[in-house]
């Protein structure tokens, strides 16, 4: 397969060949933001359903590491948007290093989850038959604050007192939380191999302002990505921050 | 082959929009810690919105884009609408049912 720019037979101009790319990837992405939509009306029922318990499961995220994650995945869309900023004005040296940047954000952003994931699995918030909401405020890691042990045992407690079933339903928040976030990160891994592909390929000089099709729509994927997480954002991790 | 369509974005226009976003999210932080009733939740998805249609706008193109792709944008959301209207007015009619799920004694008693 030629991935050089030229006019293929089927299109009249190479205005309207790159115009049709980029189409092609703001419908895959829509159909993407479908798939993400009916996670998020399942959450939304749920979470009507469920206010109390979805606020306890929300409060045990933390939010340092929300807030961190947050502001890398917004300047990795940055740096990319400068990537295809330098395809377009043809500064060739710039389109790897802003590439390899946003390569690096990504990677940041999949490592501060990573690390989510695991607090998540060590205190026993994995939805299943070791799932304990009571699990963290009852045994205290000596790292743990006081204070915030003392304010999530409270919570607990009478979350427990007004919803007997408070237990089964901070375990759909889990599942819903593991569920976005899980498909949100599929979508990054997925957007770093698209990523890695380019980075070769702008080594090379491929990229110029007369071809820069392939940066512009992995662009497009990864603004996407980007949008996904500025919803999941404040639905997850600030249900009821305010205690 | 001139490109007349493409529109290059300058890095000033990228670099406000990214400043924007992160001041988004600090006031998105920062309004989730105060008790706002039940707008907390309206104030947090209307940051949320604003700050997708800045990405959609100027990072993804949107708005120096051909007339058919914003036909496209204006088409997605609108079905989402659809999709999004009609499944809870599903739950809403379905009250009586579904809070038999808030307690799964109940469930099993009734």
């Amino acid at each position: 397969m030629h991935r050089t720019g030229e006019l293929y037979g089927q299109f009249q101009t190479l205005e309207q060949q790159k115009e049709s790319a980029t189409l092609g990837m703001k419908l895959s992405v829509q159909f993407s933001g479908a798939m993400h939509s009916v996670l998020l009306f399942s959450y939304t029922i749920n979470r009507h359903y469920f206010f109390t318990a979805f606020g306890i499961g929300s409060n045990t995220l933390d939010i340092t590491l929300g807030t961190v994650n947050t502001i890398v995945l917004i300047m990795s869309s940055f740096t990319m948007a400068m990537a295809v900023w330098s395809a377009q004005t043809g500064k060739k040296k710039l389109v790897p290093l802003f590439l390899i940047l946003t390569l690096s954000l990504g990677c940041v952003f999949l490592g501060i989850k990573f690390v989510e994931y695991k607090q998540k699995f060590e205190h026993h918030l994995i939805p299943g038959r070791n799932f304990d909401i009571t699990y963290r405020s009852s045994r205290p890691a000596p790292g743990d604050d006081p204070k915030e042990i003392a304010l999530e045992k409270e919570e607990v407690e009478k979350a427990l007192a007004s919803d007997p079933d408070a237990d089964s339903h901070a375990q759909l928040y889990f599942s819903l939380y593991f569920a976005m976030t899980g498909l949100h990160a599929l979508h990054m891994l997925v957007g770093v191999g698209l990523i890695v592909w380019l980075i070769k390929a702008s080594l090379r000089g491929r990229f110029t302002p007369q071809y820069n099709t392939p940066v512009e729509i992995v662009g497009l994927y990864w603004h996407f990505v980007d949008i996904v997480w500025i919803y999941l954002f404040p639905l997850l991790y600030l249900i009821d921050r305010h205690r | 082959m001139p490109e007349h369509s493409e529109h290059i974005v300058s890095p000033k226009i990228y670099l406000t929009i990214f400043l924007a976003l992160i001041l988004g999210t600090g006031l998105t932080t920062w309004a989730a810690f105060r008790n706002f009733g039940p707008f907390n939740i309206v104030i947090a998805l209307a940051i949320a919105t604003a700050k997708a249609t800045l990405v959609v706008l100027f990072f993804m193109h949107a708005r120096y884009g051909e007339r058919r792709t914003r036909l496209v944008i204006v088409c997605a959301l609108f079905w989402l609408a659809i999709m999004l209207a009609l499944t809870l007015s599903d739950y809403q009619t379905r009250q009586p049912r579904m809070s038999r799920l808030i307690s799964r004694a109940a469930y099993y008693a009734a």
